[in-house]
C-alpha cells in the first residue's frame, strides 16, 4: 500500500472515495472486515503505480454505510459481496440483490474477521429476487449444472425471443467460504489455499498473497525465485488466453483449430507439469521465494518454448484470417471505452477497450521490471474481436518473457544458491500484494498477527469483471451467448470466493 | 482446405494409453508415497495441513483423499515420503485411497469390483459422461475437458460427454461439496437412468481437501451422491481421470503392455 488513510466516518469516507474517483483514480476493491465495534471498511484506490486505501469503521448498530455505486458503478458488486457476508447495508441502493450468499433474513452472516463464525450457512433461493414476467417476455434459465464440461453457475438470459435484452448471473451455488477458511492458518498453508482461490490461476493467486506476506515480512525475495516466478506466471496465462481461444472456436464449430489449441494448451501444461512437478505450478511459490528451480535444463526449456510458441502463432495467424471466425466477434459483445473506464474494467478485456492498464508495468513485482515491458496491444474496439486480437498479443508477449526469463536463469553462476527466504515466524501487520493474473488484476489484502493469518481478501479480476458480464449483450441474440462467455476469460471459483 | 493440412500438420499425437504404458515425465507430482524408513517419530502427522498423514502402531499411513500433494511431508521428511510419477491412484473404495495398502481389505474390494462389473456390463464400450461442478476450484474442469484434446481423445475409447443427465452412464463430480450445489447435484444424479457411476474427481470432492471445512462447504461430495470410484489429486490429471473411468467400466488391463514403439 502507498498510503493508507483513516476517515472517521462513513459519510466522509464515501465523499473522499467519490473525490479521488472524480479526480480519475480507480475503485480497485471494496472489503469488509469485522473489527471491534463494527464493521471496517476498506476501499483500494489505484491510481499511476500507488495503491492507497482508504478506510472507515462502521459501527455496530449503524444502518449502514453510503452507497457509493450511484456515482461509481464498479461498486455495486462489492457493496452486493458486503452486504452478503456482513449484513450492512449500502443506504441510498434500494434493492441490495444477494450475490454470494443469499440466506434467509435473520440469519447471523460470515463477517471475515471476526474469531466466530456459523458452522453451517444453508443458501435460500427464496431470498433472490425473481425473475422477469410479462406477456412476450422470456426467462431462459440456464444452469447451475450447464451443457458442456464448465464450472457450475446460472445465467438468467432475458429478452422477448432471440435478442438478449438482460443477462444476471448467479454464482452463489459455488461459494465456498474461502475468506473465512484462510483465518488462522499460518502463511505457508495460506499460499496453498490461495492457490485453489482459483484454480486456473494457480500462480497469479500465489505469487499475488506470498508478496503481501513479503511486504508484510519486509523480506525480498532471492532474483532466481523471481524469476522462476514469472516464468510459470507466463506459462499460466498461456494457457488460459489458449483456453480462452479454444472456446471461441468451439462455438464456431471450427474442429481443427479446436484440437490444434487444444494440443498447444496440452503441450504448455506439459511443460509446466515437468518443470514445476503441477500442471498448474501448485507447491512452486512459497512466501519468502519457489521451493525449486524448473526440473528442465534451461537450454532445453528454451528450445521448447520457442518450438511451442512458434507452433501457437502460426495457428493464430491461421485463425485471425478465416473469414467465417471473424465473422462471429466482430461487433459482437461490445464493452466501449465509456463504460470499461466507468467500471474501472480489468485485464485483457479492459485493454480490448482502449484501458491499457496493466499491473506488470503499473506497479512491477517479482522480475518484471528486468525482462522488459509487456507491450502487446490490439486496436481497441471492445467487442470479441479486440478481446480476441488483445490475448494474441498477450501470448507472444508471454512467451517472450518466460524466454527472457529462462535466458536470465541460464546466467546465474550459481546453481546452488538460495531460493527463498524465511519469513519470521511472528510476523504482524497488514500489506496488500498483487500479481497480473491471465483474468486481469489480482489483489490480496492480508492481515497477520503473531504468524497467523486474521483476515485475507482475495480480490480476483473475475470478480470484478464479471459485472460487465450482463452489460455486454447489447444487442447480442442468444446464439453469441457463448462467444461473448468465452471472450471473458473468467473463473466462476474466483467470482464465487 | 488450409485448416485440413494445419490438422496434419503434427501427424498423430494421441496417446495409445491404456493399451501402451504412457504417462507423465518423472519429475511429474502424481502421488505421494510412503517409503520403506526406519522408527518414525510420532509428530510425522502435524506436517500435513489436510491431516492425510497418520502413524499407527509405528506404522506410516498417507491418505491420498487427502493429499494435495502440497510437497511439505517430501521436503520435510525425504526419507519416508517421495513423490512418484504414476497417475494410476483411483480407487474403487475410499479405504483403498490409503497407502500403504492395508491388506485385509482385498477381499472386500474384489467384492466390490465385481458388484460394480454387473452392473456396468451393459455400457462398458460406450459410454456417456455427464460432469457437475459441485464447488471446485476450476481447475478439475480443465483436466475434463482436456480428456477431449487429440492427445488423449477418449472418443477412441467410447467415451464421450453428454449434454444431459437423461443419456449419462457415469456422473463425474468435482469440488468440495459447496453448500448451495447439495441439492443440483441430488436432482442431476436423480435424472440419471440406472445403472450409473458416479466418480468423485480429485481430493476437493473426496474429503473437502484444504477448502473443508468450511460454514459453505461440506467435506466432499459424499454429502448428496453416493460415490463408486474415487480419484485422488488437486487436480487429478487428465491420464489420472482417464484411469479411473477405465476402472469404473472394468477396463484397466490386467496386465500391463511394453511402451509405445
Amino acid at each position: 500500500m502507498s498510503a493508507v488513510e483513516r476517515v472517521p466516518t462513513a459519510q466522509r469516507w464515501g465523499d473522499d472515495v467519490v473525490a479521488r474517483v472524480s479526480t480519475g483514480q480507480r475503485l480497485a476493491a471494496l472489503t469488509g472486515s469485522a473489527a471491534r465495534g463494527g464493521t471496517r471498511l476498506a476501499a483500494l484506490l489505484a491510481h499511476g503505480g500507488q495503491l492507497d486505501l482508504v478506510e472507515t469503521v462502521v459501527p455496530a448498530g449503524s444502518d449502514g454505510y453510503p452507497s457509493l455505486a450511484e456515482r461509481i458503478p464498479g461498486a455495486l458488486w462489492y457493496e452486493r459481496e458486503i452486504h452478503d457476508l456482513f449484513g450492512l447495508a449500502a443506504l441510498g441502493r434500494p434493492r441490495l440483490d444477494p450475490l454470494l450468499l443469499p440466506l434467509a433474513a435473520g440469519t447471523p452472516r460470515p463477517r471475515p474477521g471476526a474469531r466466530r463464525s456459523p458452522a453451517t450457512l444453508i443458501p435460500e433461493p427464496a431470498a433472490l429476487p425473481g425473475h422477469v414476467e410479462g406477456p412476450g417476455v422470456f426467462t431462459i434459465p440456464y444452469g447451475p449444472v450447464r451443457s458442456g464440461v464448465c464450472e457450475a453457475v446460472e445465467y438468467l438470459v432475458e429478452g422477448p425471443g432471440e435478442d438478449i435484452q438482460h443477462v444476471r448471473v448467479r454464482v452463489y451455488a459455488k461459494h465456498r467460504g474461502l475468506e473465512k477458511r484462510f483465518e488462522g492458518m499460518d502463511p505457508v498453508t495460506g499460499v496453498l489455499l490461495a492457490e485453489r482461490v482459483e484454480g486456473v490461476a494457480s500462480v497469479a493467486h500465489a505469487l499475488a498473497f506470498a508478496q503481501a506476506i513479503e511486504r508484510i515480512a519486509g523480506i525480498g525475495v532471492p532474483p532466481a525465485a523471481a524469476l522462476v516466478r514469472c516464468l510459470y506466471a507466463e506459462c499460466e496465462r498461456i494457457a488460459n488466453h489458449l483456453h480462452s481461444v479454444i472456446g471461441l472456436t468451439e462455438a464456431a464449430g471450427l474442429a481443427v483449430a479446436t484440437a490444434r489449441f487444444g494440443y498447444h494448451k496440452e503441450q504448455i501444461m506439459r511443460l509446466l507439469g515437468e518443470a514445476s512437478g503441477s500442471r498448474f505450478g501448485r507447491g512452486v511459490i512459497t512466501p519468502g521465494g519457489v521451493h525449486a528451480l524448473p526440473a528442465i535444463a534451461p537450454e532445453q526449456l528454451l528450445g521448447r518454448l520457442t518450438r511451442l510458441g512458434r507452433a501457437v502463432d502460426a495457428d493464430a495467424r491461421a485463425l485471425m484470417g478465416t473469414p467465417s471466425f471473424l465473422d462471429r466477434l466482430r461487433g459482437t459483445g461490445p464493452i466501449p471505452h465509456t463504460l470499461a473506464a466507468a467500471h474501472g474494467a480489468l485485464g485483457p478485456l479492459a485493454r480490448a477497450s482502449g484501458l491499457p492498464e496493466d499491473v506488470r508495468s503499473a506497479r512491477p513485482y517479482a522480475a518484471y521490471d528486468r525482462l522488459g515491458e509487456p507491450s502487446g496491444q490490439a486496436r481497441p474496439t471492445g467487442d470479441v474481436l479486440a478481446r480476441t486480437q488483445q490475448r494474441w498479443a498477450e501470448v507472444r508477449d508471454a512467451f517472450r518473457l518466460a524466454r527472457a526469463a529462462t535466458d536470465a536463469l541460464a546466467d546465474r553462476p550459481d546453481p546452488q544458491h538460495e531460493l527463498a527466504v524465511p519469513v519470521p515466524p511472528d510476523a504482524s501487520g497488514r500489506a496488500v500484494g498483487w500479481a497480473e493474473a491471465p483474468q486481469g488484476e489480482l489483489l490480496y489484502l492480508v492481515e497477520l498477527a503473531g504468524g497467523r493469518l486474521t483476515r485475507c481478501k482475495p480480490r480476483s479480476a473475475s470478480f470484478h469483471n464479471m459485472a460487465l458480464f450482463g452489460p455486454s449483450f447489447a444487442g447480442d441474440i442468444t446464439t453469441d451467448f457463448a462467444f461473448i462467455e468465452a471472450s471473458f476469460g473468467l473463473s466462476i471459483a474466483g467470482v464465487a470466493g | 482446405m488450409p485448416w485440413v493440412l494445419r490438422g496434419l500438420r503434427d501427424g498423430v499425437v494421441t496417446s495409445r494409453y491404456p493399451r501402451y504404458d504412457d504417462g507423465y515425465p518423472p519429475t511429474w507430482h502424481g502421488a505421494v508415497e510412503v517409503l520403506p524408513h526406519e522408527g518414525p517419530p510420532a509428530e510425522l502427522g502435524k506436517l500435513c495441513p489436510t491431516g492425510a498423514i497418520e502413524v499407527e502402531d509405528g506404522q506410516v499411513r498417507l491418505d491420498r483423499g487427502r493429499c494435495i500433494l502440497c510437497a511439505r511431508c517430501v521436503t520435510a521428511r525425504p526419507d519416508v515420503f517421495g513423490f512418484t510419477a504414476a497417475f494410476q491412484t483411483a480407487g474403487l473404495s475410499r479405504g483403498g485411497l490409503v497407502v500403504p495398502v492395508v491388506a485385509e481389505t482385498d477381499e472386500a474390494l474384489a467384492a466390490v469390483r465385481d458388484g460394480l462389473t454387473r452392473r456396468v456390463r451393459a455400457l462398458r464400450r460406450s459410454v456417456h459422461i455427464r460432469h457437475v461442478d459441485a464447488g471446485s476450484d476450476g481447475a478439475v474442469e480443465w483436466e475434463i475437458a482436456a480428456l477431449t484434446n487429440p492427445v488423449y481423445d477418449v472418443h477412441r475409447l467410447g467415451i464421450f460427454f453428454t449434454v444431459s443427465p437423461r443419456h449419462a452412464d457415469i456422473l463425474l463430480v468435482t469440488g468440495a461439496g459447496s453448500a448451495g450445489m447439495l441439492d443440483p447435484l441430488a436432482e442431476t444424479r436423480r435424472q440419471l437412468p440406472d445403472p450409473v457411476v458416479v466418480i468423485a474427481a480429485g481430493v476437493d470432492a473426496i474429503s473437502g481437501g484444504l477448502v473443508s471445512p468450511s460454514y459453505a462447504t461440506r467435506g466432499g461430495i459424499g454429502a448428496a451422491v453416493d460415490v463408486d470410484v474415487w480419484v485422488p489429486g488437486s487436480p487429478p490429471s487428465p491420464f489420472g481421470l482417464l484411469h479411473a473411468i477405465l476402472l469404473a467400466l472394468g477396463r484397466v488391463p490386467a496386465r500391463r503392455g511394453k511402451a509405445a514403439p
